[in-house]
């Protein structure tokens, strides 16, 4: 095959503690749209940042054109042709359009001195009519939509006379017509025999632009297939087709059990729009979806952490407000957030002043002293209830490992007799003995009554641990699936509908 | 095209607003004191105006370049010094002509900023500690170099005619204001027109996506501070010209003037925006308010609760105009 562009075999990458690729492979050719595509994690990001020199490989290698190549940095990667847009906006919001289109290599004039700043906007201008975008390359950035940003991100790209562009979610927060617009800009480059990786997780978009699709999970390469021989239940069943050998969860009879949370209508922004759910005594909601569809902005708004502009949520049956995480806390919610190291725990502090840390007031003795002697008394308690592996109480959390850290912050909350718990991505970076012992926690603490929201973009976390499953997608809820009816494909079917059902 | 062209004009609207603002707010200070005294507008007292902002607007220029990278440069005031320290040595202790003691007292100063962009970009030391650290540095250079007693240019008058001379006889006003503007001129030129000051915009709006497209971010950096400690020598000359002598006990303190002068101005202290009009009109607040207060007898410890007021109010509205964005 003599139009192969990009060769990619046997691609490996770590990071701390987490093997982000094992196998990643790749073949794309010129003139074709290539969609990559995997669950959250499945290592498709990952490959891209090493074929754009983001990241650097640890074992495997990449042909282009036929010859292996080392592509150390961004720099290079672009001076082969290859360019990545990338899945965070990465533009200078108060520079021009033209201005970030050439940055880092301006034309000057004047001995070198001057920037040539008509030279930027007549090539922008000429780049924008290939396009046929109509944008003024003086605007500047921070005036721009989100889906126009994306348009200067491609163009830039373009200006690089890219061979090779790498789109990471470009579609992810376009409307349908500024996604037509990105797919004819596409279309045109594929004409002139630019290979494109195209990865997203709208399914449906497939039919429309991608030719090939090269299919990654759990870190690894599993096909590539041709897109017009297959349909789009075989490349979700490949995506998740893992086999899981635990077995389902007991759900206990919980229809009749009293609702402790109710949200009505939430609403924030372009992030949440009309949010509805409930949740029981003692269940174990799983909240499913893709990254980016609003689990976690819906957790953090029930939780007082961000603002959001109307809806109701009722606890055990009364309508309150909630405008700080500290309302939620005095009305036994608790939040574990998917971000440990930054939200969830103190870690240069020990474990015993972490389990108290949020009811210090319950622990003071005269003129505001801690009282030591209940502080450790309450501390031991949870390091046996829990089993949290420590040396001993006064050691920092951050020398313990991802799991015992977790319990930790679960036993935080558990002092705040909180009723509530919203677990964001319990497991995340969590090794599979420690994770088994989550899951047993989490099936205790909801046996004795507490009402679980589990947020987890692992579909056999999901399955194997959920009462009912929510899915959300682009803000919506678009499925509610009690788990008997819940199967993998079902879930994704939900997760990337684009227009809610119910 | 048109529609285009009513684009164009929104933007900068919206970009200048804190400027006008600034701006209306010198006429309406002016304005008012005016009023509240006779004396206010007299020739001699608008001449000490400008000249007040001299100092003041130089360190402001310089530092505004530091803030718009989304940095902040706390030692201009005492590299200010201690530039003026070193020239004063050249030219009285060392012997030396005039011009060679400028240009010594100019790298003074440049090599203060070099080493603070150093310590930023090379050592990853946050800029708020670093150059807390410089300022110490070059207070107490400052003082072991001049063995702690000032120094007197009583043997070479066209020293203090740099600051003080009228190199257009025709209308008196002293060649530091002059100075001042042609600063200030030449700095808006390199942060509007040249690499330097495009990258300096670039680091303070998004340092990762500098990076990712391939700019030599540390290199920039470190040239921005250096550029920032030019001005802080430049303003030095200044100083110990208008003064006829090199104070080593001066200095600390100018730096949050200049700061807020940037400030009010209009740059953003979170970086990517500002600009050397904004940043001269706030030292020319500043200046006229210490100068009105004084006119009115206000006693100075109330001066500089005014002065620290004002900057207060002029983030705040910052963080106002951020927000409805």
């Amino acid at each position: 095959m003599d139009n192969v562009l990009i060769q990619m075999e046997g691609i490996e990458k770590s990071f701390p503690g987490v093997k982000a690729l094992s196998d990643g492979q790749l073949e794309l050719r010129a003139g074709e749209v290539h969609a990559l595509l995997g669950e959250n994690g499945a290592g498709k990001s990952t490959l891209m940042k090493i074929l754009s020199g983001i990241y650097s490989k640890d074992a495997g290698r990449i042909l282009y054109k036929g010859k292996e190549v080392n592509i150390p940095n961004p720099r290079t990667a672009q001076d082969l042709g290859i360019c990545i847009v990338h899945q965070e906006l990465n533009l200078m919001p108060h520079l021009t359009i033209a201005q970030n289109i050439f940055i880092g290599r301006e034309p000057r004039k004047g001995f070198g001195l001057v920037l040539d700043e008509t030279a930027i906007n007549k090539q922008t201008q000429e780049l924008f009519e290939m396009m046929h975008l109509k944008l003024n390359p003086r605007t500047k950035v921070s005036e721009l939509s989100i889906a126009k940003q994306q348009m200067v991100e491609i163009a830039k790209a373009l200006s690089f006379n890219s061979q090779v562009l790498i789109m990471d979610e470009p579609t992810a927060a376009l409307t349908d017509t500024e996604i037509m617009d990105l797919f004819r800009i596409i279309r045109q480059l594929r004409e002139k025999g630019v290979g494109i990786v195209h990865i997203s997780h709208r399914l449906e978009e497939l039919r429309q632009i991608a030719d090939r699709a090269t299919i990654m999970r759990d870190s690894r390469y599993i096909a590539t297939v041709r897109i017009e021989d297959v349909t789009i239940n075989q490349i979700i069943s490949m995506m998740v087709g893992r086999a899981f050998d635990e077995t389902a969860p007991e759900v206990p009879e919980n229809v009749e059990q009293d609702i402790v949370l109710e949200v009505k209508h939430l609403k924030q922004g372009r992030v949440l729009k009309d949010v509805n759910f409930n949740l029981r005594r003692g269940e174990i909601l799983g909240f499913a979806g893709l990254v980016g569809a609003g689990r976690t902005e819906t957790a953090r708004a029930v939780f007082g952490a961000d603002h959001y502009d109307s809806g109701e949520v009722c606890i055990k049956g009364k309508s309150v407000h909630i405008k700080s995480p500290n309302d939620a806390v005095r009305q036994g919610i608790g939040y574990l957030s998917e971000d440990r190291k930054r939200y969830g725990a103190v870690l240069g502090m020990d474990v015993e002043t972490n389990i108290v840390l949020s009811t210090f007031k319950k622990f003071l003795g005269y003129l505001g002293w801690v009282n030591k002697g209940k502080t450790g008394v309450t501390a031991k308690h949870y390091i046996q209830a829990l089993s949290i592996k420590t040396p001993n109480m006064s050691q920092k959390v951050k020398n313990l490992s991802g799991g015992n850290q977790q319990k930790v912050i679960i036993g935080k909350w558990m002092t705040a007799n909180t009723d509530i718990l919203i677990f964001d991505e319990p497991t995340r970076g969590i090794d599979v003995g420690a994770k088994s012992e989550i899951y047993k926690l989490l099936n205790t603490l909801a046996h004795e009554g507490k009402s679980i929201i589990m947020i987890s973009s692992e579909l056999p976390e999901i399955l194997r641990m959920s009462h009912r499953v929510i899915v959300m997608c682009e803000g919506r809820i678009t499925g509610n699936l009690p788990i008997k009816e819940a199967t993998q494909e079902k879930i994704m079917q939900c997760a990337t509908q684009r227009e809610a059902i119910l | 095209m048109a529609v285009a062209a009513v684009q164009r004009r929104l933007v900068i609207r919206a970009d200048a607003l804190q400027r006008v603002l600034a701006f209306g707010a010198l006429i309406v200070l002016i304005f008012i004191f005016s009023l509240a005294s006779p004396n206010f507008l007299q020739f001699n007292n608008i001449v000490g105006i400008l000249l007040a902002t001299a100092v003041n607007g130089v360190l402001a220029i310089g530092v505004t370049f530091v803030i718009i990278t989304g940095g902040i440069d706390l030692s201009v005031g005492t590299v200010m010094t201690f530039s003026a320290v070193i020239a004063g040595e050249v030219i009285t202790v060392g012997q030396m002509p005039v011009p060679l003691g400028i240009l010594a007292g100019l790298l003074a100063g440049g090599f203060a900023g070099f080493v603070n962009g150093i310590l930023i970009a090379k050592l990853k030391i946050p800029p708020f500690i670093a150059t807390l650290g410089m300022l110490n540095v070059a207070r107490g250079l400052a003082l072991v170099i001049s063995g702690v007693k000032p120094i007197y240019f009583n043997d070479t008058p066209e020293f203090n005619s740099i600051a003080m001379g009228n190199v257009i006889p025709a209308i008196e006003i002293p060649n530091a204001v002059l100075i001042l503007f042609a600063a200030a001129i030449i700095a808006s030129l390199v942060l509007n027109r040249t690499i330097l000051g495009r990258y300096t915009f670039a680091l303070g709006s998004n340092e990762e996506a500098a990076r990712l497209s391939g700019v030599n971010v540390d290199r920039w950096k470190i040239a921005v501070y250096t550029l920032t400690g030019l001005f802080s020598g430049l303003a030095g000359i200044l100083i110990a010209s208008r003064l006829n002598s090199a104070q080593p006990a001066l200095g600390q303190g100018y730096e949050l003037d200049a700061i807020a002068a940037a400030v009010i101005g209009g740059t953003s202290l979170n970086g990517g925006e500002g600009s050397i009009l904004g940043t001269i009109i706030g030292a020319f607040i500043i200046s006229t308010l210490t100068n009105g207060l004084r006119i009115l007898s206000v006693p100075q410890e109330w001066q500089i609760v005014v002065t620290g007021a004002i900057v207060i109010l002029a983030v705040y509205l910052d963080v106002v105009r951020r927000r409805k964005k």
